[in-house]
């Protein structure tokens, strides 16, 4: 099912002063392709759970439609949606056990809709079965993990057949391990099921490494939609690139000038076509190379060996934060007891922003 | 399916679910609100007009504070106020007191036996006060204390349930408070007073607004213990005015004693309103 | 660490002294009373141990009319009053405009002298000779005959003791429910609306069940409350409760004790000691039910 948001915009009456309103979603156009696995990323109070809400409809927009296929749904109650909700934290009911958990939504469905005692049942195993489960199914809630409940929570939103399946923080209640497991069980699932999924959540890590397409939001605007690689790749404006990708891109204060990007007094590179302006320059970890000649240079504070790749720590006047954390290949080596380290920059691994409104800046690499 | 249709058919039901409940709860609130508005009502009719009406009116063109006057003159009320007055504010704050050391003494010091000291002062709060006030009634009157203050107050000055919520409310309060206090020389009384206690004011309120209402409307012991009007609390002395009071049946004197009994603890309420509800639901039934 | 221990114990020793006292002194005292046959107070002497204290309150009409009355008031108030309050708290959290104006006034029942109200709904009920009072108008405009409540036939008078026994306890229960209600984390009602459940079928599999432990907290200290039920009867129908027919069984105890019938503190300490046999076993039954229907 294609769901499309069309122009979504949500506001709230504001606590403190009357009249007043504060926008949690503003202006929120986008088309999820069916059978997709959307990531809503952004930090909290971004607006992201407000447009899972006016998707499911447990809140009405201000302005703006939603459609689910070619229905417009805007209007309707949660319920003659057909969509299946996955909570924060699981909302499974604590009184019952999880096969009467999962039974509850089929349980409600009325007229020709009523499925009899033994197809509700087999409706129910075959959904405990896809998130396997099927040996809890007598257990209250509280007798399983966190990652139990929340497969308890999938199947219970899955047993009616969802046009839409939306996620709500899926993994936040999960410790370290576990939730690496199920972020990839998520996924399986989408997959087997085709339903089209939209799941919410601030850490972009497990945004990248699932979704198909990820919608980087931050105070209610819509910053970037894109597949996960791409938005990393290339960032729309300074806070996608400082909110994706660990460690985070290392900002610098610069400016171009004739056609050279000066990173403080480093003359660091030759960017074409980009007018004479103080800029934002963002460098990807990956993108330092040591060179006994580079530009750009550095007082050098430490280098951690990490197997494969070794972490340079180092620190630049130019830069935004104190240390600059920069990931080289094993081939390159550092003298650890330096003083400085020397880097030339890859060219597609920095990003150049205005200073003021933070927009990226293209240019051409010569 | 007709997506206006729906969204119309919800609005509707809603609406009418909308209006159901408050009508519903506003029938509550009258049958809650009629018997005051009863009661001031007939306290402003004169003695005349209120006995001259076979069909009660629900309005008096013509209010009178002469009732008022009678409450005060014809029987003693302002003598049941008073003593009301002295017996709550004296049980409260007698009690206030030892509670308090009690409470301090199961939360913060440690001695051999606390234990089953404080499961056997747990044990009690099952006791129903009925069984225990016949030999109550027995030894007050033994000591010779029927109709007087000390009679009425003394048995109501613990409560074992509000040793257990000021106890709890102590326990909360982080060791290192203590051990600091220690260290700095200070002594177990001077940290109960200086410390402990204004951290725990907001129970401390509640405990006191719970004990006001409690004894302003203390009715059996009071009875038993006393025969003399001199002191008559007021649930006795409105007894007392059902009963003899105001010569022939003056009810709009009577109303307008009970309006001026029910004033003191409505505007206690009022002004504490968020504190007293916490504190009820917290645990306190009434009687 | 010796001058320690001192210390505590000075600091209990007020609570132990008054609680020993008045509390588990009269709790011992009260037994040997119940079963001092023909005590006699002013002269401090009994001539025999005994049941017949037992014997002698249970075969007395009195009692047997204060145990009746009280059963009555106890299996109507309590069912009736909890399901009222659980009404009203539910319609008070579906709200949100004046909510706070609406507890607020539910409230104030508790902290009024329900002696003091008492004689204003003995007034509203009462027939006299002058007046048919306000009850009794409204009864009329319905078309209703006049009934004296008050000094009238049992039921009236029966409905008149459960409806302001329900008045004066509702306002605790509400408080209650309304916080227990409040309670149920809005996520369980969102993940129901999203499944299309029925408003009745949220309230019958999601709502009681997750206040469920509530309203048996409710009803349990409902039983207890109603059953010593005492002063909101003198209220309505003055002090002499056994003249009236209207008498409980605390009404009872406490006639036996003092009053004009009193000075009979072994009737009474039997009185007292089976009341509190009634309330134990209906207790105990309330929380073997509760234990088995209360989920989590």
């Amino acid at each position: 099912m294609k769901v499309v948001l069309d122009h979504l915009t949500k506001k709230f009456p504001s606590r403190n002063k009357k009249g007043d309103t504060v926008t949690a979603v503003s202006d929120f156009c986008f088309e999820v392709p069916d059978g997709s696995l959307i990531g809503l990323l952004g930090p909290s109070g971004c607006g992201k759970s407000t447009a899972l809400n006016l998707i499911c409809g447990l809140e009405k927009p201000t302005s703006g439609r939603i459609f689910f296929g070619d229905d417009d749904v805007t209007n309707l109650p949660p319920e003659n949606r057909g969509v299946g909700l996955v909570f924060q934290n699981y909302a499974l009911y604590p009184h019952l056990t999880v096969r009467q958990n999962i039974l509850f939504p089929l349980q409600n469905l009325k007229g020709k809709d009523r499925l009899s005692k033994a197809e509700m049942l087999k409706k129910a195993d075959e959904a405990a079965k896809l998130v396997q489960i099927e040996q809890l199914m007598d257990r209250k809630p509280s007798e399983m993990s966190g990652g139990q409940q929340q497969r308890v929570a999938i199947a219970r939103a899955l047993v009616k057949l969802p046009r839409v399946l939306l996620l709500d923080e899926p993994l936040s209640n999960l410790d370290a391990r576990l939730r690496l497991q199920t972020r990839e069980e998520i996924r399986r699932i989408q997959r087997d099921t085709g339903i089209t999924t939209i799941f919410v959540t601030h850490d972009q890590e497990e945004a990248m490494s699932i979704s198909d397409l990820i919608v980087v939001m931050k105070a209610g605007v819509v910053q970037q939609i894109g597949r996960p690689q791409e938005v990393y790749d290339d960032p729309a404006n300074l806070f996608v690139a400082k909110f994706l990708g660990t460690p985070p891109i290392n900002v610098f204060e610069g400016r171009v000038a004739g056609g050279k990007l000066f990173l403080g007094e480093d003359e660091v590179l030759r960017v074409a076509g980009v007018d004479d302006q103080p800029v934002w320059a963002g460098v990807r970890p990956e993108g330092f190379i040591p060179q006994e000649a580079g530009p750009l240079c550095c007082s050098l504070a430490g280098v951690e060996v990490m197997g494969r790749d070794t972490s340079v720590v180092s620190s630049h006047p130019a830069a935004e934060n104190v240390s600059i954390r920069s990931i080289i290949t094993a081939e390159h080596r550092i003298d650890k007891d330096a003083e400085t380290v020397r880097f030339a920059l890859k060219p597609n691994k920095v990003f150049l922003f205005r200073r003021d409104s933070e927009e990226r800046i293209p240019f051409e690499a010569v | 399916m007709d997506y206006d249709v729906i969204e119309q058919r919800t609005r509707r039901r809603e609406t009418l679910r909308k209006t159901l409940t408050y009508f519903f709860l506003s029938i509550w609130a009258l049958i809650v609100l009629f018997p005051f508005y009863w009661m001031i009502l007939s306290s402003l009719k004169s003695y005349s007009a209120y006995n001259s009406e076979y069909i009660p009116k629900f309005y008096t063109l013509a209010p009178t504070l002469q009732n008022y006057k009678d409450a005060f003159t014809a029987v003693p009320l302002s003598r049941y106020f008073l003593n009301t007055l002295i017996f709550t504010l004296v049980t409260t704050a007698l009690m206030l007191v030892v509670i308090l050391f009690a409470a301090f003494a199961f939360a913060r010091l440690d001695f051999p036996g606390k234990n089953v000291v404080f499961a056997l002062f747990l044990a009690l709060m099952m006791i129903p006060n009925e069984l225990v006030i016949i030999t109550n009634f027995v030894t007050i009157t033994d000591w010779g204390l029927r109709n007087t203050f000390t009679g009425l107050i003394l048995p109501s000055v613990t409560s074992v349930f509000y040793i257990y919520l000021l106890k709890e409310n102590f326990e909360q309060i982080p060791d290192e408070l203590y051990k600091a206090a220690k260290v700095d020389g200070t002594s177990d009384l001077k940290y109960l007073f200086k410390v402990m206690l204004p951290i725990c004011q907001p129970t401390m309120v509640t405990i006191t607004i719970l004990k006001i209402i409690e004894c302003w409307n203390a009715y059996v012991w009071p009875r038993l213990i006393t025969d003399d009007e001199a002191y008559f609390l007021v649930s006795n002395g409105i007894q007392e005015i059902r009963e003899n009071g105001f010569g022939r049946e003056n009810i709009p004197a009577m109303m307008a004693a009970v309006v001026v009994i029910s004033v003191p603890l409505i505007v206690l309420f009022l002004i504490f309103r968020k504190k007293v509800m916490a504190g009820v639901s917290r645990g306190g039934t009434k009687g | 660490m010796e001058n320690k221990n001192w210390k505590a114990w000075l600091y209990l020793l007020p609570a132990i002294a008054f609680l020993g006292v008045f509390m588990v002194y009269p709790l011992a005292d009260v037994l040997v009373y119940s079963f001092e046959e023909g005590y006699n107070s002013a002269s401090q002497t009994f001539f025999g141990t005994g049941l017949y204290n037992y014997s002698y309150v249970l075969h007395d009409p009195y009692f047997l009319q204060a145990v009746k009355n009280t059963f009555i008031l106890v299996i109507i108030t309590v069912p009736v009053s909890t399901g009222i309050a659980l009404l009203i708290s539910l319609g008070l959290n579906s709200i949100r405009r004046l909510r706070e104006l609406y507890q607020t006034v539910f409230f104030l029942p508790y902290v009024t002298n329900t002696l003091a109200v008492g004689l204003v709904f003995m007034i509203l009920f009462k027939k006299t000779p002058y007046s048919d009072g306000m009850v009794n108008l409204l009864i009329n405009w319905f078309g209703g005959e006049s009934v004296d409540f008050i000094d009238g036939p049992y039921w009236a008078k029966m409905f008149v003791m459960c409806f302001y026994t329900v008045w004066v306890v509702m306002p605790f229960k509400i408080l209650i429910l309304t916080s227990a209600l409040a309670s149920v984390r809005q996520d369980y009602y969102n993940a129901a609306k999203i499944d299309g459940t029925s408003k009745w079928r949220i309230f019958t599999r999601i709502t009681l069940p997750m206040i469920s432990p509530m309203i048996f907290y409710l009803i349990i200290t409902g039983f207890i409350g109603a059953f010593k039920a005492y002063s909101d009867e003198v209220a309505l129908f003055g002090t002499d409760l056994n003249a009236a027919g209207m008498n409980t069984i605390v009404g009872y105890v406490y006639d036996m004790l003092y009053g004009d019938s009193g000075g009979y503190p072994s009737y009474a300490s039997a009185a007292a000691l089976i009341l509190f046999a009634i309330v134990f076993t209906i207790t105990v039954i309330n929380l073997l039910i509760s234990r088995k229907n209360v989920h989590y």
